[in-house]
């Protein structure tokens, strides 16, 4: 009996993600004898090479190997932890998620730099005694460069590969029943082979363990059997040794000339014939690239389609089903031999099915919140990689981890809020010395921070740097024309600024941040999830970047209108206020655009009905029902026929089964079932500047055909 | 065995039309529906379906032919593309809900290239039942975004003389 393996990959891409982001993630936190910790990564990576394994994805258990062999030392204490081997094992993390990811996308990787991080590994679990490493690696070197040496000049004969083995045995090796001499008789059968025993490790006669293995083997084999039978026979001893096989190099380089020299002599009979076999040379040489460039372009970003749900939350849903079951069993009892009499229980049945879908709504909201820890989760590396570049000394506070937050509001605030630490790290603290002589201390502190508050969710990014210096910005605003040299404007206007495109007030373009692109891009991406951000600052002592985010995207309030039959739902947020107008503030302007004066503001009246093209009611503008609403900081009257109930909606997509629809962002369903749409305000606003702008071309030219 | 196929026939403007009936969801009479604002005549609108959001289509409109009113005895063929990589549903307004056949695939004939009143996309072939011609349609282009929704205008325009 066979199982069908394939279905378990998916499991297995998102443990192995997991994994890899627990060992990063515990690798920064890392310190010396800190057994639980690297006892934690060290697992993480054994489950990662034991899956890889299993599903025979050998390139990613050969490479975690050595990741884990390294782990394995630090954890038996054979190795001290340093800095450098920390960042190595980043660095390994790093190409891991390379690996698995290109497995998950089906698609290639950089190899070049998994193959320089295996070398780096390898090197680093090579200089085990680092006190006399210096002598014993010179002769080990010359030595094997002998020993290849001699190999190369023996004739090859053809079908025959030199493959160079580097056997390197846990200590331990001798007592888990296995003999090192047996496996050198196994490989000597495949073929000719040359060894060299390695003795750097062994230690002086008191520290000498007799049941112990200090010895390495160096082999150069010439065989015809391929990697995996050489493989075959480290087979058992694979967990407890450090094994690389590789080809050769010298054989690389030489059949490396001669593809050359065939190439060279392939394109000269091109040139010389025109024979349809030379083309197709010359057409799979061309068309081979293209493929390559094609698969990458394609990668597609799969956006992660799995949650994992607590087993409280699924059985708290499930108690509620099961409650519902009882609810709906008695109601249609009820229903059998309904009577005048029986009303009173219909109520309190009906009372209870409320309760019990108002629970099940709240319920199966939860399953879809994450705790925002998923988002939280990368920042001390990134701080860490960015603290090292700028060579400034940055400590991050994390806290409100646990706050939840909707699974898809998070995987698109990630990227902002990626943005605005760098801009912290980079813009925020300053460099050390100058912290020191603002009497700072050395160390900068970013800290990120999430919270609820009403309705909303908080993330707050504060550093404790120099502070934005209002009168900066404001120059750099009235140099670029922003602003009128006279205006007065306060705080929060000033910091607004930020978010023009292009501002930018570094005075050196670094390549983390300082080219003024991105602020307005992470405006733009927190207004598309219904959010805003507000800055505070204080010069001297530090900004505060808060994140407004609406706690979920499946449910909106909303205020229900009426234009002619139709039900629409504007989002509560975007309404500024509801007002009916007098005729005294209404203001025409040439090319059809009417004003309406409120208080300082003129705001464009847009008639909804107009937009649409439906039938309405109401089709004046004297004494009509405005709802002011604002979006991208542009307040334009949205003009209704009637206001209705407000309202919690479901939202739907229209994109499903339809395709996006102007001025729409989606749709609900009403409690009568019929369909209502949720108006997109700022889509509106600029759907009416566009008719605006129509017919005023339009005004103009029938104005010039008059004259 | 000779491969065969189910088709669910309907009538539109005296026209027998067969749809694949393994993309037939349902039928429903007709129900009012949700407009949508700037869109063409033959989009009816959306209707809820059991929590589902679905626009309605006017296979009349859309094929260029002038509406009828409707009333209760119209239909609606709700439609889901058997691709379930790319779900989509639509429901289409009809004349009159016709009969079930059971084509062999040989027996299908290839559509005349040109000359036709419909878009031709949309065209899968011609079979022929007791003297009547029936005229299938091609359910993947019929449940795609692209065909389904951008109208030949050029088709369109002649169709309609204004």
């Amino acid at each position: 009996m066979s199982i069908d393996l394939s279905q378990f990959i998916p499991t297995f891409l998102e443990e192995s993600f997991e994994g890899i982001e627990l060992m990063e993630a515990s690798l920064l936190t890392l310190e010396q004898g800190d057994a639980e910790t690297i006892n934690a990564i060290f697992r993480a990576a054994h489950s990662v090479k034991g899956g890889a394994g299993t599903f025979g994805f050998n390139h990613v258990t050969e490479f975690t190997h050595l990741v884990e062999t390294l782990l394995d030392e630090m954890r038996d204490g054979r190795r001290d932890i340093s800095q450098k081997d920390i960042e190595i094992l980043l660095n390994a993390v790093d190409c891991m998620r390379i690996l698995i990811e290109a497995i998950r996308d089906e698609s290639t990787y950089d190899e070049s730099k998994i193959a320089a991080t295996s070398k780096l590994l390898a090197a680093t679990l090579n200089d085990r005694s680092p006190s006399d490493e210096r002598i014993d690696e010179d002769i080990h070197e010359s030595s094997i460069e002998n020993l290849s040496e001699e190999a190369a000049t023996t004739d090859l004969e053809p079908g025959l590969q030199r493959w160079s083995i580097s056997f390197i045995p846990e200590h331990h090796l001798v007592q888990t029943g296995n003999d090192p001499l047996l496996l050198l008789n196994a490989l000597r059968e495949l073929g000719e082979m040359s060894v060299l025993a390695n003795c750097n490790s062994i230690p002086s006669l008191t520290e000498f363990d007799g049941t112990e293995l200090y010895i390495s083997w160096n082999i150069i084999l010439l065989t015809a059997v391929g990697k995996e039978d050489i493989a075959e026979v480290f087979e058992w001893v694979e967990d407890d040794c450090q094994l690389i096989i590789s080809k050769d190099e010298q054989i690389d380089k030489q059949s490396l000339e001669i593809t050359e020299m065939t190439n060279n002599v392939l394109s000269e009979s091109v040139k010389e014939a025109e024979s349809p076999a030379s083309k197709i040379v010359e057409n799979t040489g061309a068309e081979n690239p293209k493929v390559a460039s094609h698969a990458q372009a394609h990668k597609p970003k799969v956006e992660s389609s799995s949650i994992r749900v607590g087993v409280d939350k699924v059985d708290s849903l499930i108690n509620l089903v099961g409650e519902l079951v009882i609810t709906q069993s008695m109601l249609s009892e009820l229903g059998n031999d309904f009577d005048t009499s029986k009303v009173e229980r219909l109520n309190a049945g009906l009372e209870q099915l409320l309760q019990n879908t108002k629970e099940l709504q709240e319920s199966v909201m939860r399953i879809r919140m994450l705790p925002i820890s998923f988002a939280f989760n990368r920042f001390p590396r990134l701080i860490h990689d960015l603290s090292k570049k700028m060579d400034k000394e940055i400590e991050l506070l994390i806290s409100g981890e646990q706050t939840e937050l909707d699974k898809s509001v998070m995987e698109q605030i990630g990227d902002p809020l990626v943005h605005l630490v760098r801009n912290a790290v980079d813009h925020g603290i300053e460099a050390t010395d100058v912290r020191v002589a603002n009497g700072k201390p050395e160390k900068g502190t970013v800290s990120l921070d999430a919270y609820h508050q009403g309705g909303s969710i908080v993330i707050e990014i504060k550093d404790d740097g120099g502070g934005i210096d209002r009168e900066a910005v404001l120059a750099k605003a009235k140099e670029r024309g922003l602003i009128d040299e006279s205006s007065s404007l306060n705080d929060a206007q000033v910091y607004d600024l930020l978010f023009e495109p292009g501002f930018s007030t570094a005075k050196e373009v670094s390549d983390i941040s300082g080219r003024g692109v991105g602020m307005d891009v992470v405006k733009r991406n927190i207004q598309s999830l219904g959010g805003r951000i507000q800055i505070e600052s204080e010069l001297g002592l530090g900004s505060t970047f808060k994140v407004f985010l609406p706690l979920t995207l499946a449910i909106l309030d909303g205020q229900l209108i009426k234009v002619g039959r139709e039900v629409y739902i504007i989002p509560l947020i975007t309404i500024v206020e509801s007002l009916q107008t007098q005729e005294s503030l209404i203001n025409r302007t040439s090319g059809g655009m009417v004003l309406y004066r409120l208080r300082e503001d003129n705001v464009p009246v847009i008639p909804i009905y107009k937009l649409f093209n439906i039938p309405a009611e109401n089709k004046e503008i004297k004494n009509s029902l405005l709802v002011v609403v604002e979006a991208d900081g542009q307040k334009v009257g949205l003009m209704v026929d009637d206001l209705l109930a407000q309202q919690q909606v479901v939202v739907k997509s229209l994109n499903d089964n339809y395709q996006q629809v102007e001025g729409i962002s989606g749709a609900t369903i009403l409690g009568d079932g019929s369909v209502a749409m949720i108006l997109d305000v700022p889509s509106m606003i600029t759907m009416a500047l566009k008719v605006a702008k129509t017919q005023q071309e339009t005004h103009i030219m029938t104005e010039e055909a008059m004259h | 065995m000779e491969q065969e196929k189910e088709y669910l026939t309907f009538i539109l403007n005296g026209e027998e039309f067969g749809v694949d009936i393994l993309c037939v969801q349902e039928l429903r009479v007709w129900s009012a529906v949700t407009q949508l604002p700037n869109k063409p005549e033959y989009i009816k609108g959306v209707i809820n379906l059991r929590g589902v959001i679905i626009p309605i289509i006017d296979l009349r409109q859309r094929f260029g032919l002038t509406p009828l009113d409707y009333n209760e005895q119209t239909v609606t063929i709700i439609l889901r593309s058997a691709d379930t990589t790319k779900p989509m549903v639509v429901g289409i307004v009809v004349d009159a809900v016709s009969e079930v056949y059971k084509f062999a695939l040989s027996s299908i004939r290839k559509p005349p290239a040109f000359g036709q009143k419909i878009d031709s996309c949309f065209l899968e072939g011609l079979a022929s039942v007791d003297n009547k011609l029936i005229i299938l349609l091609n359910s993947l282009s019929l449940l795609d975004q692209n065909e389904l929704y951008q109208v030949d205008s050029a088709i369109h325009n002649n169709a309609v003389p204004v």
